[in-house]
C-alpha cells in the first residue's frame, strides 16, 4: 500500500493544459486532418481521372458523329436525260440505278459549281449518299435539287477546328457554304479506306454475333457447372481440382486465352481465321469462370429449407435443383453472367491473336464469316496515322461505352428488383 | 449457312417429338389408374422421346463433320480435273486447299489456274455429301424419335433416364474448366518445346538481347533473349503502376471504410468500381493519345533526354490508374476483416482515427493488402492492350520512365501478328513468352491467396 502512494506521489500529473501538451495534441490533430485530406484527396485524384478520361473522349468524339457538306446542285432531268422515278421503284430499281452512272453525275455536277479541281473537296464516297437519296426517295430523279455531300476528310477535320494549314485555307476559302451535318455513314458502314466513309456497323454486328455465341456456350455450361459443384459434387480430389482450376481460369490473362484459341480451335481444329465463332468460343472459355463462380453464390444464398421442403413433400433430388433452386438463383446468375459479358464485350488482345485484325469492309453474315469486333476496331483505328481517324475512334469508344453502361445498369437493376436477402 | 438451317431443323423436330411423347403419355393416366401405376409425369416422358430424336443425330453430325473433308477430297480428287495436278505433294495440297476455300466461299479470287479447275469438283463433292450427311441425320431423327415413341409405357422409368443423363451433362460441364486448363497447360507446353528444340532455354531465359526480326537461320539462333521483356514487365506493371495505384488504392479505401459518411460511400465506391469496368483498349488510347505526348512534352520542357512519345511512364501510369479499384476493393476487404475490438481498444486509449489507422488496423490488415498487391501485380503484368498501344517495341534495359521499353504481351502480339508461318521460331517464341507469363501468373495468385487465406485463420 505504502509503495504504491509513493509512486503516485513521485509522479507528477500530466498537465493536459499546459502549452507542450496543448501543442502536441493540436499537431496530433493537425496530423489527423492531414490523413484524413489525403483520403479524400486519393479518391477525388481517381474519381478524376475517371473524370478525365470521359471528358476526353467525349470531346473527341462527338465530333465523330458529324460530318462536313458542302451543297451541290444536280440538275437530274438534264444529266440523265429524262429518267423517271418509276424506274427506281421496286425490285429494279437497285439495278438501274447501278446502269444510271451516280458517280459520273455527280462529279460532272461538282465540276460546273466548284470547278476543275473541285472533285478534290469532297469525300470519294460521297456519291453513295447521292444514291440513298434516290432509292429512299425516287422523285428527286425528275427535279433539280440541292444535296449536302460529305467533303474530304482534311477539310472536315479543319473545318472542325482541328486541321493542317492548307486545309485551314480551304476552309477559309468556302466560308460559309460549309455546313455540319448528321454522318449517318458512321453508324450504318463498315470499316473503310477514306474516314469520311467509316463506320461501326460492321464491327458492331461482328461483337453481337461473337456475344451471342459467347452466351450460347458459356452460360449454359457457367451455370451446370455451378449447380454441378454446389449441389452434386462429393467431396474428394476431383472436385477440388474442378475447383481449382475454375479459380485459376478467373486469374489467367486473357491474351493466354488467344494463345489457347490460336493453338487448338485454329491450329488444331482447324476453324477459320477471323471467324466470329472462334472469338466467341474464346470469349467463352474466359467467360465461364465468371459465371460459375457468381453461379455459386447465388446457388449458395439459397436456404436449405428450400431444399428440404421440396424434398420432403416427395421432389426428387433433380427436380428440388431444377424447380426450386435455380430459378430463386437466377437472378444472382444473370447478373454475375451480364458482368462476364460486359468484359468479354470490351476484350481485345485474345482476339487480335486468332486473327480477328483484317481490314474487314462488309458485315459478316454468318458464324464463320471473317469479322471484327467493336474494340478490335478501335484498335486498328487507333493505328491510323491520318487525323480523321481520331474522332472515329473516339466516337467507337462512346458506342462501346454506352454499350457497356446499359448492361452494367441491367445488371444493378437485376439485383435490386430480383435479388432476394433471405 | 446449311449447316446452322439443319441444326435448326433437328432442334424443331426435336420441339416436335418432345409434344407427341407428351400427347401420348398424357393418355396413360385415366380415372381408373392406381396410383404408382405410371412411373413418370408425362413432360419426362416428351423429354425422352426429344432426347432419342436429337441426340443420336447430333452425334452424328459431328463426327460426319470431322470425317466429311477427307470423303470430299478424295471425291474431287476421283474427277477427271484432278489428273492435271501435279505430282508433288506440297503443290497439290496448295491447289487442294485454295480449290477448296472457293468452292466453300471463302476466298473469291484463284491465284493459281490449276485451283480453278478443282472448283467445279469440289463443289458437286461438297453438296453431294453435305445432302448426303443431312438426310442421314433427318433419318436419324425419324428413327430415334419413332424408336422412342414406340417404347413408351405407364411404367417406363422416363424420370430416372431423363435424371441420369442431367446428371452425366452436369458433371461434363463442371470438367469444361479442367479441359481448359489442362490444355492452355498442354498446349504452351507443347509449342514451347518445339520453340526450345531450335533455340536453347538458357539463352532465352537469361540473354539479354531481344531481336526476332534479325533471326535468319533455322539453327543457331540469337535475339531470343528475353530479359529486356521481363524487366520492362516488371518496370511498367510491378513498378511504375503499383507506384500509381497503391497509394491512391489504399488511401481510398482507408477514407471510404473509415471517414466517409455512408452517403458519400455509396456514391464513391460504384464510381472508383467504373475504373475496373473501362475497356482496357479505351485505356490504351486515352494513354497513347493523351498522357503519352503530355508527358514527353513534360519531359522535354525539364530538360530530360531521350523522352519518347512511347514512354514507359505513360503505359505504366494509366495501368495504375486501371488497377486502383482493384487494389482498393482487396485493402476494403482486409480492413473490414480486422477485429472491431482491436479498432475500438486503440481508440479508447485515447488515440486519434488517424492515429489508429497507421498503427493499427494497417499492421493488422498488412497480409491481406499485401495479398491484394499481389493479385493486382498478376493483373498488371498480364495485361495487353495498355502496353501494346501506349508502350513501345524498343527491347530497353533502362530505368528511366521517360524512354520506352517493351514488355511480354506486347511481344506476343507483336510475334503473332502480322505474316506467320506456324513452325519458325519467331511464332513459336510467343508461345514461350506466354507459357513465361502463365507460370508467373499462376505463382503469384497462388501466393496471394495462400497469404490471404492463412490471415483470415488468424483472425477467424
Amino acid at each position: 500500500m505504502n509503495s504504491t502512494a509513493a509512486i503516485v506521489e513521485a509522479r507528477n500529473p500530466t498537465d493536459w493544459q499546459g502549452d507542450a501538451m496543448q501543442k502536441r495534441i493540436r499537431k496530433r490533430y493537425s496530423a489527423e486532418r492531414r490523413f484524413k485530406a489525403l483520403g479524400l484527396g486519393a479518391i477525388m485524384l481517381s474519381a478524376g481521372f475517371l473524370a478525365f478520361l470521359l471528358i476526353v473522349m467525349v470531346g473527341n468524339g462527338l465530333r465523330g458523329f458529324t460530318q462536313t457538306e458542302l451543297p451541290v446542285e444536280i440538275d437530274f432531268p438534264a444529266m440523265t436525260g429524262g429518267a423517271s422515278a418509276s424506274q427506281f421503284e421496286g425490285a429494279n430499281g437497285k439495278a438501274n440505278l447501278r446502269t444510271l452512272g451516280v458517280r459520273d453525275i455527280v462529279n460532272a455536277s461538282v465540276e460546273i459549281q466548284y470547278g476543275e479541281k473541285g472533285r478534290e473537296l469532297f469525300s470519294a464516297g460521297g456519291w453513295q449518299a447521292v444514291s440513298t437519296a434516290i432509292m429512299s426517295d425516287p422523285d428527286v430523279i425528275e427535279t433539280k435539287t440541292t444535296l449536302y455531300l460529305p467533303v474530304e476528310s482534311e477539310i472536315d477535320v479543319a473545318y472542325k477546328g482541328d486541321g493542317n494549314a492548307f486545309a485551314e485555307k480551304k476552309v477559309a476559302e468556302l466560308g460559309d457554304k460549309l455546313s455540319t451535318g448528321f454522318n449517318s455513314n458512321f453508324l450504318f458502314n463498315s470499316d473503310a479506306t477514306d474516314p469520311m466513309q467509316v463506320g461501326i456497323w460492321g464491327a458492331l454486328k461482328g461483337s453481337l454475333i461473337t456475344m451471342f455465341i459467347t452466351l450460347m456456350i458459356a452460360f449454359p455450361i457457367g451455370v451446370l457447372s455451378a449447380l454441378y459443384l454446389e449441389e452434386y459434387a462429393p467431396k474428394n480430389r476431383y472436385t477440388d481440382l474442378i475447383e481449382v482450376s475454375i479459380n485459376n481460369l478467373a486469374a489467367v490473362p486473357s491474351i493466354i486465352f488467344g494463345l489457347l484459341g490460336l493453338a487448338v480451335f485454329l491450329n488444331l481444329f482447324g476453324l477459320p481465321r477471323s471467324a466470329a465463332l472462334v472469338g466467341g468460343l474464346t470469349l467463352a472459355l474466359m467467360t465461364m469462370p465468371v459465371i460459375v463462380i457468381s453461379g455459386r453464390n447465388a446457388v449458395k444464398a439459397v436456404p436449405p429449407s428450400i431444399r428440404e421442403a421440396a424434398l420432403g413433400i416427395g421432389a426428387s433430388q433433380m427436380q428440388v435443383v431444377f424447380h426450386h433452386v435455380l430459378p430463386l438463383a437466377l437472378p444472382g446468375i444473370l447478373t454475375g453472367t451480364i458482368i462476364g459479358m460486359a468484359r468479354a464485350l470490351g476484350e481485345t488482345a485474345p482476339l487480335l491473336m486468332i486473327g480477328m485484325r483484317a481490314f474487314i469492309a462488309t458485315p459478316p453474315g454468318g458464324i464463320v464469316e471473317p469479322s471484327t469486333v467493336l474494340p478490335v476496331q478501335i484498335f486498328l483505328w487507333s493505328d491510323e496515322v491520318n487525323r480523321g481517324f481520331v474522332e472515329k475512334t473516339s466516337a467507337a469508344i462512346i458506342v462501346l461505352l454506352l454499350f457497356l453502361l446499359t448492361m452494367n445498369a441491367l445488371a444493378i437493376y437485376l439485383r435490386n428488383r430480383f435479388e432476394t436477402r433471405w | 449457312m446449311t449447316g446452322s438451317i439443319l441444326f435448326l431443323l433437328i432442334i424443331v423436330l426435336g420441339g416436335i417429338a418432345w409434344f407427341f411423347g407428351r400427347v401420348k403419355a398424357s393418355r396413360f393416366s385415366t380415372s381408373s389408374t392406381k396410383r404408382g401405376e405410371v412411373h413418370s409425369l408425362p413432360a419426362y416422358h416428351g423429354w425422352y422421346v426429344a432426347l432419342w430424336a436429337i441426340g443420336p443425330a447430333l452425334l452424328f453430325l459431328v463426327i460426319w463433320s470431322f470425317s466429311s473433308p477427307a470423303l470430299i477430297t478424295d471425291a474431287a480428287l476421283a474427277s477427271p480435273a484432278a489428273e492435271q495436278l501435279p505430282q508433288d505433294a506440297f503443290a497439290r495440297g496448295s491447289i487442294l486447299a485454295e480449290a477448296r476455300s472457293i468452292a466453300s466461299g471463302q476466298q473469291v479470287k484463284a491465284f493459281n489456274p490449276l485451283s480453278k479447275s478443282m472448283v467445279e469438283p469440289y463443289k458437286t463433292a461438297i453438296s453431294y455429301y453435305q445432302t448426303l450427311g443431312a438426310i442421314a441425320a433427318l433419318l436419324l431423327v425419324f428413327a430415334g424419335g419413332a424408336y422412342s415413341w414406340l417404347r413408351l409405357k405407364p411404367e417406363l422409368r422416363a424420370r430416372t433416364k431423363i435424371e441420369r443423363i442431367t446428371m452425366m451433362a452436369l458433371l461434363l460441364a463442371s470438367l469444361i474448366a479442367t479441359i481448359t486448363t489442362v490444355g492452355i497447360f498442354a498446349s504452351l507446353i507443347f509449342e514451347s518445346a518445339r520453340f526450345f528444340s531450335m533455340v536453347s532455354p538458357i539463352d532465352f531465359l537469361f540473354g539479354t538481347e531481344w531481336n526476332p526480326k534479325a533471326v535468319a537461320g533455322p539453327r543457331g539462333e540469337t535475339g531470343f533473349g528475353a530479359i529486356p521483356l521481363f524487366w520492362g514487365t516488371v518496370f511498367i506493371g510491378a513498378i511504375i503502376a503499383m507506384i500509381v495505384a497503391i497509394p491512391l488504392g489504399l488511401m481510398s479505401a482507408i477514407y471510404l471504410t473509415q471517414y466517409a459518411p455512408p452517403n458519400f460511400r455509396a456514391w464513391m465506391k460504384p464510381i472508383l468500381e467504373v475504373l475496373a469496368g473501362v475497356p482496357t483498349v479505351v485505356y490504351g488510347y486515352f494513354a497513347a493519345l493523351t498522357v503519352a505526348p503530355a508527358l514527353r512534352d513534360f519531359a522535354v520542357s525539364i530538360g530530360i533526354s531521350g523522352a519518347s512519345s512511347e514512354s514507359a511512364l505513360a503505359a505504366g501510369v494509366v495501368m495504375g490508374i486501371m488497377i486502383i479499384p482493384f487494389v482498393s476493393s482487396m485493402a476494403d476487404d482486409s480492413i473490414a476483416a480486422v477485429p472491431s475490438a482491436m479498432r475500438d481498444g486503440s481508440l479508447a486509449m485515447g488515440a486519434t482515427k488517424s492515429e489508429t489507422i497507421k498503427k493499427v488496423l494497417i499492421p493488422a490488415a498488412l497480409p491481406g493488402v499485401v495479398g491484394g498487391v499481389l493479385l493486382a501485380v498478376s493483373r498488371a503484368i498480364g495485361e495487353t492492350m495498355i502496353v501494346v498501344m501506349a508502350a513501345g517495341l524498343a527491347a530497353n534495359m533502362t530505368a528511366n520512365p521517360f524512354s520506352s521499353v517493351t514488355t511480354v504481351t506486347t511481344q506476343i502480339v507483336q510475334l503473332l501478328t502480322g505474316d506467320q508461318e506456324f513452325d519458325s521460331p519467331k511464332t513459336l517464341a510467343a508461345f514461350a513468352l506466354g507459357l513465361v507469363l502463365f507460370i508467373v501468373t499462376l505463382l503469384l495468385n497462388l501466393i496471394a491467396l495462400r497469404v490471404v487465406k492463412k490471415y483470415r485463420e488468424a483472425y477467424e
